[in-house]
Parts: C-alpha cells; sequence; structure tokens
C-alpha cells in the first residue's frame, strides 16, 4: 500500500510539474502570435547568411518546410555542427520583432549519423 | 565481394523463418529433435551474419564506393582506423551489427542454456529467431546495406568528424551489446512463462548473460559521457538527450532486475515483479534502439527522416502485448509462496531499492517521451528540460546510493536493531563528518543537493569497506593467514557478493563525481585577443597565441592557452577547432574546408581534484576576404598545390589572428565520474568472473592426492 500511495503520489507530481514547466516546441511560422515573457522551444532550420557580431550570433530559422522565418539572438559558444540548413531547437523568448535565445540552450541535430537521405 | 554479402543477408532471411518455424514446432510438440534444428539454424544464422559483416567491413576498408553506405559514410581521406569502424555510423551498417551481436549472443546463451533448462530454451531459442528475423527482414527489406550505386563516386563523403574519436571503435559496439544481451534473460523469461516452469531455474541459466548485458551497457554509457566531456564542444558529459535516457532506462530497470531476482533466489518471492521487471528491460532495450533511428523525438544524435519507424513501432507494440497476455496468463502460477519477514532485512532493502530504481527510470521514461505524451494530451509538442529531470533524479539517486550502503549491513530474513545500529554507527559518523567539513566550505554549503549526495556517498563507501574489512578479520582469525591474504580469500570465494559491494562502491564514487562537477563548477564564455586574459573560476587563462596547422583532412585553427592560479603555471591547453572538406565542385578548393563540418578538439587538462575544460570558436569572418581571394585565382588547386594555399590560410591565421571564442570550464571531480565508472565495471567482472566449481576444485585436489599416492604404491 505505502508503494502503490508513493508511486500515485509521483505520478502526480510528474504529470503536473512536466505539463506546467515544460515549453511548447514551435516552428517559426507557429510563433507569429508569441507572448513576449514566454519561453518557446523554437524548432527549424537554419537559413544562410548567420553573422556573428562580438560575442552575439545572429541568426534566421525558418520552418523545414521552408516559409516563414525568424531571427534569433544567440549569445555564447554554438555546437559544433551548428551550420546553415542544419535543423536546430533552441529555447527563445520574445523581444520586439526578433527573439532572444537562452544561454546553452541551442542544440544542432547532427545530420549525417542514420539519415535517410541527405540533402546536398 | 558484393554478391557474397547480399546472398548472405539474402540466406539469413530464409534462415531465420524457417528456424523460428522449426523452434516453435518443437516448443508446441514438446519434441527435442525439432528444438535442436531451431538452435541449429540460430548458429548457422550468426554464420551467415559474420559473412555479411566480413563482407561489409573489407567494402569500408577497401573504400569501395560502389556499395551507398560506404559512399555516403567514408572516404580516401578518412584515416583508416575511422573506415574500419564508419560501418556502424550508418543505419544499415548499425542495423547489421546489432543483429550480429544478437545472433552471436544468442548462440551462446542457447548453447549453455539448453541443457540446464531445456524446454525454457527452446522457446527461448525460438523468441530469440523472432528477433533476428524482425531485424534481418528491415535489413534486407528496408535498410540493405549491399545496395550498390549505379554511378560509383570517386570520393566519398568521409566519417562525420564529431564521429572521429577513439572510442568510436567500441562505444556503439558496447551499447548493442548491452542492448542485445538483454534479450537473452528476456526471451528466457518469456520462456519460462510459456512452459510454465516459473521458478528460479531460468534465472540462474540467464544471470551471467543479465550480468554481461548490465555491465556492456554501462560500459557503453559511461564511454558515451566521456566522448562528450573530452570531444563535443559544450562542456558537459550528460544533457538528458533522448537517446543517452533510452540507454538509461534498460541500465535502470535491469540494476532493479539483478537485485531483485537474488530475493528470488533465496525467498521464492517477487516472482511477477521479477519477470515484469524483465521483459520491460528487453522491451526498452529495443526502444533505445528504436530511438536513435526514427525521428520520433528531438535529439542531438542524429535521426533524419527515416523509415523504420512504423516497423518498430509495431514490434513493441507486439512485444509489449505478448508480454502483459502472457503475465496475465500465468498470473496463478506466479503468486508468491511466502512474503517478506521484517522492514529490517536484506530483501526489504533490495525492494525499496527497487522501487527508487524503477521510479527513476518512470521519471525519466515520462520525460523523455513528454513531447509525445503532451501532444496527445494537449494537442501540441512541448519538452522538459533538464531543470525537471533534476527535480526528481537527485532525490531518488541520494536515496539509492544510501541504500547501496544499507544493503550490505542487512542481513537476509531480519536484522535485530541492536545488531544493525552496532554496524551502522562508524558509516553513520563519516557521514556526518563529511557533511560538517563539506558545511565549512562555502561553495558547497549553497548547493544542499551536492552536500547531501557527498555525505551519503562517504556513508554508502565507509559501510561496504567495513563490512568487507570485517568479513577479512572474521577468516584471518580463523585461518591465521595475514590480513591481505584473508581479504583475496574472502573477495575469490564469493565473487558474486563482493563484486557486488564493489560496485556499490563505484556507484557512490561516482555520484559525488557527479554532485560535485555539476554544482560546482564555473563556466566562462569570453572573447579574447593574444595577450588578453580572462579569470575563471580562481584561475587565470591567457591566450598566448593562435595555432593552425594544415592536412589533406581538415584544417586546425586553435589557440594556445596558459592556465595559471595566483601567478604559479598550472598548465598549457591547446584547444583547436578542425575545419573538414566537404566535397562539393561548386566551392572553391579552401572555402569547401570552411562549408564542410567543423568539430572542437578540446583542451583538457585532467586532475583529480578537478578538471580544466577549454574549447575555441575562432572567428572565421576575418579570413573571408583572403579565403575568397585564393579560390577566385586557383579555382581549380587540388592535391599538393590546395596544401599549399591551406598552408597559406593557417599562416595568416597564425600571424594575425582576429580575436576568438572561448569556453573555459573548472570542474570539480569529473575524474571520480570516470573513477567510480570503472570501479562498477571491476566489480561487474569480477561477479561475471567464473568462480571454481565445486565439483572441480574439489577434483584438483583430489587429482594429485591419488596420483601421490598412486606414486608410493
Amino acid at each position: 500500500v505505502t508503494a502503490l500511495t508513493a508511486a500515485v503520489l509521483l505520478a502526480g507530481a510528474l504529470a503536473y510539474t512536466s505539463f506546467s514547466a515544460s515549453s511548447e516546441a514551435r516552428e517559426p511560422s507557429q510563433l507569429v502570435d508569441a507572448e513576449a515573457g514566454r519561453t518557446y522551444q523554437l524548432t527549424g532550420v537554419v537559413a544562410p547568411g548567420y553573422r556573428r557580431i562580438g560575442d552575439v550570433l545572429r541568426f534566421r530559422v525558418h520552418d523545414r518546410g521552408g516559409g516563414r522565418s525568424v531571427t534569433v539572438r544567440y549569445r555564447g559558444s554554438v555546437p559544433d555542427p551548428f551550420r546553415a540548413g542544419r535543423e536546430v531547437i533552441v529555447t527563445v523568448r520574445r523581444d520586439g520583432a526578433a527573439f532572444v535565445g537562452e544561454a546553452d540552450s541551442l542544440i544542432t541535430r547532427c545530420p549525417s549519423k542514420f539519415d535517410a537521405a541527405e540533402p546536398a | 565481394m558484393i554478391v557474397l554479402g547480399r546472398s548472405a543477408l539474402l540466406l539469413a532471411l530464409v534462415l531465420a523463418p524457417a528456424g523460428v518455424a522449426a523452434a516453435f514446432v518443437g516448443v508446441r510438440r514438446a519434441d527435442a529433435r525439432w528444438s535442436a534444428v531451431g538452435r541449429r539454424v540460430l548458429y548457422s544464422l550468426f554464420g551467415v551474419l559474420s559473412v555479411a559483416m566480413i563482407v561489409l567491413e573489407a567494402a569500408f576498408l577497401r573504400s569501395d564506393f560502389s556499395l551507398g553506405v560506404v559512399a555516403t559514410h567514408s572516404s580516401t581521406t578518412t584515416p583508416a582506423f575511422y573506415r574500419a569502424t564508419a560501418m556502424w555510423s550508418s543505419q544499415e551498417g548499425s542495423l547489421l551489427l546489432w543483429v550480429w551481436l544478437l545472433a552471436g549472443w544468442a548462440s551462446l546463451a542457447v548453447r549453455s542454456g539448453h541443457r540446464r533448462v531445456p524446454e525454457i530454451a527452446a522457446c527461448a531459442t525460438c523468441v530469440l529467431l523472432a528477433f533476428a528475423l524482425f531485424f534481418v527482414a528491415l535489413l534486407v527489406l528496408l535498410a540493405n546495406p549491399f545496395a550498390q550505386l549505379a554511378v560509383p563516386p570517386a570520393e566519398g563523403t568521409g566519417l562525420q568528424p564529431l564521429l572521429r574519436y577513439p572510442a568510436m571503435m567500441i562505444h556503439p559496439p558496447a551499447l548493442y551489446s548491452g542492448y542485445t544481451l538483454w534479450t537473452i534473460p528476456f526471451a528466457f523469461g518469456i520462456g519460462a512463462l510459456v512452459s510454465g516452469r516459473l521458478d528460479a531455474a531460468w534465472i540462474g541459466a540467464t544471470r551471467r548473460f543479465a550480468l554481461a548485458a548490465w555491465l556492456a551497457l554501462g560500459f557503453g554509457v559511461l564511454l558515451g559521457a566521456r566522448w562528450s566531456w573530452s570531444e563535443l564542444g559544450w562542456g558537459g558529459y550528460w544533457a538528458w538527450d533522448p537517446v543517452e535516457n533510452a540507454a538509461l532506462l534498460p541500465w535502470l530497470t535491469g540494476t532493479a532486475f539483478l537485485h531483485s531476482v537474488m530475493i528470488q533466489e533465496r525467498r521464492g518471492l517477487l516472482r511477477t515483479w521479477n519477470v515484469g521487471l524483465v521483459l520491460a528491460t528487453g522491451i526498452l532495450a529495443v526502444l533505445g534502439t528504436f530511438l536513435v533511428r526514427s525521428g520520433v523525438l528531438e535529439s542531438i544524435h542524429a535521426f533524419g527522416a527515416s523509415t523504420l519507424g512504423v516497423p518498430f513501432l509495431a514490434f513493441i507494440a507486439l512485444l509489449v502485448a505478448g508480454s502483459t497476455g502472457l503475465v496475465l496468463h500465468r498470473r496463478a502460477l506466479l503468486a508468491a509462496d511466502g512474503r517478506i519477514d521484517s522492514v529490517l532485512s536484506r530483501e526489504a532493502v533490495f525492494l525499496v531499492g527497487n522501487l527508487l530504481l524503477v521510479g527513476l527510470a518512470f521519471v525519466i521514461f515520462w520525460g523523455t517521451f513528454f513531447p509525445l505524451i503532451s501532444e496527445v494530451a494537449t494537442g501540441r509538442r512541448a519538452s522538459v528540460g533538464p531543470p525537471w529531470f533534476e527535480r526528481y533524479t537527485v532525490p531518488l539517486a541520494i536515496a539509492t546510493v544510501g541504500l547501496a550502503g544499507l544493503g550490505p549491513l542487512m542481513p537476509w530474513l531480519r536484522a535485530s536493531p541492536a545488531r544493525l545500529a552496532r554496524a551502522g554507527a562508524v558509516p553513520a559518523a563519516i557521514a556526518l563528518a563529511t557533511a560538517g567539513a563539506l558545511l565549512a566550505v562555502p561553495p558547497v554549503r549553497s548547493h544542499p543537493a551536492a552536500l547531501a549526495t557527498i555525505a551519503v556517498g562517504a556513508f554508502a563507501v565507509a559501510a561496504v569497506v567495513l563490512e568487507l574489512l570485517r568479513a577479512a578479520r572474521v577468516r584471518a582469525r580463523a585461518s591465521g593467514r595475514a590480513m591481505p591474504h584473508a581479504l583475496a580469500g574472502v573477495v575469490g570465494r564469493n565473487r558474486r557478493r563482493y563484486g557486488g559491494y564493489l560496485v556499490h562502491v563505484g556507484f557512490a564514487v561516482l555520484l559525488v563525481g557527479v554532485a560535485a562537477s555539476s554544482s560546482l563548477q564555473h563556466v566562462r564564455d569570453v572573447r579574447l585577443r593574444p595577450g588578453d586574459t580572462a579569470a575563471v573560476g580562481g584561475y587565470d587563462v591567457r591566450y598566448v597565441r593562435a595555432t593552425g596547422h594544415a592536412t589533406r583532412e581538415k584544417l586546425s585553427l586553435g589557440a594556445v592557452l596558459e592556465v595559471s592560479r595566483g601567478g604559479r603555471h598550472v598548465a598549457t591547453l591547446t584547444p583547436t577547432r578542425g575545419f573538414y572538406a566537404v566535397e562539393d565542385p561548386r566551392l572553391g578548393p579552401v572555402d569547401r574546408y570552411f562549408s564542410g563540418e567543423a568539430t572542437s578538439e578540446v583542451g583538457l587538462e585532467s586532475g583529480l581534484g578537478r578538471d580544466f575544460w577549454t574549447a575555441v570558436e575562432p572567428d572565421v569572418q576575418a579570413l573571408r576576404p583572403m579565403i575568397a581571394g585564393i579560390d577566385r585565382r586557383f579555382p581549380l588547386a587540388s592535391g599538393a598545390s590546395q596544401r599549399f594555399l591551406l598552408d597559406a590560410v593557417a599562416e595568416r591565421y597564425r600571424r594575425f589572428p582576429p580575436p576568438a571564442a572561448f569556453r573555459l570550464i573548472v570542474s570539480p571531480l569529473v575524474a571520480w565520474v570516470w573513477m567510480g565508472g570503472l570501479v562498477m565495471l571491476a566489480g561487474a567482472l569480477l561477479a561475471l568472473w567464473p568462480a571454481p566449481h565445486p565439483v572441480l576444485r574439489r577434483a584438483r585436489l583430489a587429482v594429485p592426492r591419488a596420483l601421490r599416492a598412486a606414486g608410493r604404491a
């Protein structure tokens, strides 16, 4: 009975905290109505022509299928596989027209492993 | 050659279903002859798959670009060592490795199991062959490694540079061995359920395989963490990435299984729990394999679009439904014969430990699959980050370490509180003293979780070491031998127990390392020019000069950093970033190095007390005008002339370096993570090492005696 109660409590806590602490994964086109002050998990493809100014990296991310894109300002070092054409996931917050990435939240998918077909 | 590999795979696709059918008939009619056929088919399957492995490996070593997998995962510029390992960087090659390992381990298990538990082994053969059939079918129909290109390219794309790390040779085979070895207790568990022989016999027959699976999977995870720390340029060893989590899940439930089966072997209790755990572990192992290939979850480990998702999901659904059905069907036979007598007993501690481990696994499962759960529940994909994982895993892990110390102090059946208090007093005092000493250290004081982990870790280590010394003292007194001799004797006689204790010590050390390195590390991202100095965690780091070096494979740009503390030299580190060429004729001979992959070579100074970790990101923008100029003038440079141009770029970077971005980390006790891990592995090896068989030992003593007697006669 004790074990069962503990299990139920744990499951309840997991469910509650995970729903309240999670951030939503969205593609750029789903960020049109993004509220300032909330964090989002932005996923999409890095557009060519990203620039580093000082220690801030400015890059644009567009939907996987192309289309809308948003600008992200990211401070700090980026993962090794980061480059144009790669899929990234980054936790962002709205700042005016652009988005600011949270430090250390940028993840790049590394493309060559287990890819069905790598776009040339 | 390629024809040979392709025929071997086709033959495997014929053998596997034939074997399943033969083994099935053997189980159905309880006919040992059919079961023997099934067994032999399994051995032949291993032989046939070995041929396919050799052919594919040879194709990689020869750089045979007529094969699609070789052309897209290797190149002539890839060093031979990495050409040999490039095979498992591909979907096709890694699947072949998986099923080859499965067939190999399964053959071993069935060979040793069919004498001990014939009915169970017969059914296990059928299950293992069915696993092999699934993977062989995937290989032949959806991911054939021997698919040939109509027009073979002159040069391959090369192995992904991030994978060029010595552990590449062992990390994937170790992980896959772990995954495939877990299917063996799974298959024997199914065999026990089907045959209705639910005593501890199936557990005894697969104990070594379960332990080996635990060892291999743990080793694979540890190597992956080490790889991340020393090669990937982000400065950590664990990121709660779905693929890392997926490997940890069966390891956790497997750890629970290795403990709870002892209760069944000794007391006949927890049958349902054990069968449930082994089935869950086997399924989680397949799930782990699936996650890397499906693209269902976002992860740093590359999942591209893949066609394997649906068959894998169907296979996992079948495993879950079949397992649940079998357990329900046998619920009457699974009922326990007795109950746990006292909360103060080893079985009670094991049970609580089991609940904690399964709780940990459940938390990690929930967090890993939360994107899917939330999509089902709310229609939106959302994910949870490391703080969420840590909120639950940290307290559960601290409690688990505490039990790792408490377990060895507890006798089976029941303990007297007085005796327990006596045995636990010194370890508890050591833990309290550790906590007290740490409270005096200001940075630790503000991290209660780290403090608690270290104190509880001290308790666990002290408890196990004192218990070992106590046993050795008893033996020394009884045998009249010296302590070291007595200690070796105690451990040698009961390898399983003391191997387990050693694992507990390693686990405590590992978690102390994790607690200290994650809570107390200093990270700084800075931009420096040569001559500049930055301070991090009490150290001064001076950017002395830039480095630049070109080879045919890559262009390396980096820095020489002088690390000092209070004016005293500590280390000279040389982090670099390697730029690998992309084979794209539209790009200029130099530009193609800056448009391909780039990876960090970390500058690392490891020590028992702390690691100093540095990575550099050179500002390539400043070189762009020069690169464009060179490419305009020498668009067709190749071979030696291309190398000459690269040398010029490297020289330019060395002489006129632009400011570079650095990540500097001082992380305490990281080495303890690796040391603890190695101690755990050593403990598992000790437990696995075959103990001298009692009959054999008697024979060894008897034979010389008989010979002496014969000599006298």
